[in-house]
């Protein structure tokens, strides 16, 4: 695979995509974009890729849209094209666990990339903010409505309205990201979390995070009782047996997957 | 590189920085408060292993330059001293905290207000037997800034912290050595070539680690021990691939003292 504005690699069972516009703090351009859609295809068809890890640089996760780019672009355009959607809708959607490997600037389009991955490892430097406001437009990206979700209504409307940012330790004590590291051990955490998720069953992972995600679409009724019938679903697995089998024999389980 | 207001001045892996208002005892204008940050950054530089902040003349420093305040009383303008500690001192705090290298305070003389917050931002500090320490905000009518509320309390505790800044009272350095807000007293002429010894052994010191140790210790005093205990093992970790870990070992067996270099 071979992307010019990101890196996609294989570790074991995780595929490791790396945004890769250093020069401009891996601002997501139109072509950045396509990439990460085609990038996130090919791991999502790869069964030997339980889980994956998305990181930025140590100093940008990704800074935003790429504002030149965006600039140039109408209202049709950006309707007819979709601007930045196609990557809302598969990263929004997608069945495999996603870890994100957050570092310095997690700001816009950035910040809404995270938000919609699955579990976030933050370095103690990263700083997240929703600056769209201050170039006289909002977020797009789903911004307002997961970052609502995820901060409650005060906070968000304060990082909205006024593109003020947020330090790691704050966006923990939020509970936007789930752990703060020091920044040399960021993405190595990524990684051990992404490989922990990997060892799983990837049956259980997948239903599990589908249910996670169904907390912010259901009511409490419905959530639970969709949880409860992908629970059920998962006794038809061979996981579940080898899982069970394995603690009652006080050994390491083998997922397959099946 | 040359400032209007700051010295600095680099040699063997020290960077002293050495704040020259002298006829103001180096009271704080905007000029300083630019030159010390942007000295502050000479110090990221690969060559420098420490920093050392000292004063020129009779004063480490009086913090805020009040001719600034009493023009602006003069002229009717409003005091906006919130906007003044936000661009002028705390970026400066923060920088003295967060650079990963041991910053040495020579507190050549007397120390107060701001300046009183630039030493106590400092990892280490050496006094002059003739500097002397006031927390004199509260006799401008003002309260404590740059840090000195957040050190004083963690340094002398809470106790003793009230006193000194509801009373304001001198401290010299005698008292402030037993006080444990500094760690060493020098007698005046001393007080260069002393500092200068402790600064040349950080500055041969394991670089990586001591930024470390500092980042580590400055975290412990705002976390839980669960944090700190977790926090350590990260740093350990990264501690024990650096090439100054391996040699550090390897002269331990050798019955040696170790050759850093920083990495």
């Amino acid at each position: 695979m071979n992307y010019e504005t990101i890196i996609a690699s294989k570790e074991g069972m995780l595929g490791i995509i790396t945004l890769n516009r250093p020069e401009a703090m891996n601002a997501l351009s139109n072509r950045m974009v396509t990439e990460l859609v085609s990038a996130l295809a090919e791991f999502e068809k790869d069964d030997g890729v339980r889980c994956l890890v998305i990181a930025g640089s140590e100093r940008a996760f990704s800074a935003g849209a790429d504002i030149k780019e965006m600039a140039a672009m109408s209202a049709v355009q950006m309707t007819m094209t979709g601007h930045f959607f196609p990557l809302w809708d598969k990263v929004g959607h997608y069945p495999k666990p996603i870890v994100g490997a957050l570092s310095g600037y997690v700001l816009g389009g950035g910040l809404e990339l995270a938000m919609s991955l699955d579990v976030l490892i933050a370095s103690e430097s990263t700083q997240m903010g929703q600056p769209e406001i201050n170039i006289g437009v909002m977020p797009g990206g789903g911004g307002t409505q997961r970052l609502t979700r995820a901060v409650g209504k005060a906070k968000a409307m304060e990082m909205v309205l006024t593109g003020s940012r947020i330090g790691a330790e704050e966006a923990k004590t939020l509970g936007l990201v789930s752990r703060v590291v020091p920044k040399e051990a960021y993405l190595e955490e990524a990684k051990k979390v992404a490989n922990e998720i990997a060892s799983k069953s990837p049956v259980a992972t997948r239903l599990a995070k589908m249910a996670v995600n169904k907390a912010f679409e259901m009511g409490l009724t419905e959530g639970i009782d969709f949880e409860r019938e992908v629970f059920y679903l998962l006794f038809a697995s061979e996981d579940k047996d080898e899982g069970m089998k394995a603690f009652v024999e006080k050994r390491k389980p083998e997922f397959k997957g099946k | 590189m040359g400032y209007e207001t700051v010295k600095t001045e680099q040699g063997s892996g020290v960077l002293w920085i050495t704040l020259n208002r002298p006829d103001r005892l180096n009271a704080f204008n905007e000029q300083m408060g630019n030159d010390l940050l942007e000295a502050l950054k000479e110090g990221e530089r690969p060559e420098v292993r420490c920093l050392v902040l000292t004063g020129e003349g009779r004063a480490f420093s009086v913090g805020e330059d009040l001719s600034t305040n009493r023009s602006m009383i003069e002229s009717g303008k409003p005091v906006r001293l919130g906007e003044v500690i936000k661009r002028k001192y705390n970026p400066i705090v923060r920088s003295v905290r967060k650079i990963e290298k041991p910053v040495v305070a020579a507190v050549n003389g007397v120390t107060a207000g701001a300046g009183l917050g630039l030493a106590l931002a400092c990892d280490l500090r050496a006094a002059s037997d003739k500097a002397t320490f006031h927390e004199a905000f509260i006799k401008a009518g003002l309260v404590p800034d740059s840090g000195t509320s957040f050190w004083l309390t963690r340094i002398l505790g809470l106790g003793k912290a009230m006193e000194v800044g509801l009373l304001g009272e001198p401290i010299d350095a005698n008292k402030a050595l037993s006080l444990g807000l500094v760690n060493w007293v020098f007698p005046d002429e001393r007080l260069k070539e002393e500092v200068a010894k402790i600064a040349g052994r950080l500055a041969k010191g394991p670089t990586r680690a001591l930024g470390m140790t500092k980042r580590a210790l400055n975290r412990a005093i705002v976390v839980d021990v669960d944090s700190a205990l977790e926090y350590e093992m990260y740093l350990q970790d990264i501690a024990g691939r650096t090439r100054d870990h391996v040699e550090g070992v390897k002269a331990f067996f050798d019955k040696r003292d170790p050759a850093f270099t920083g990495e």
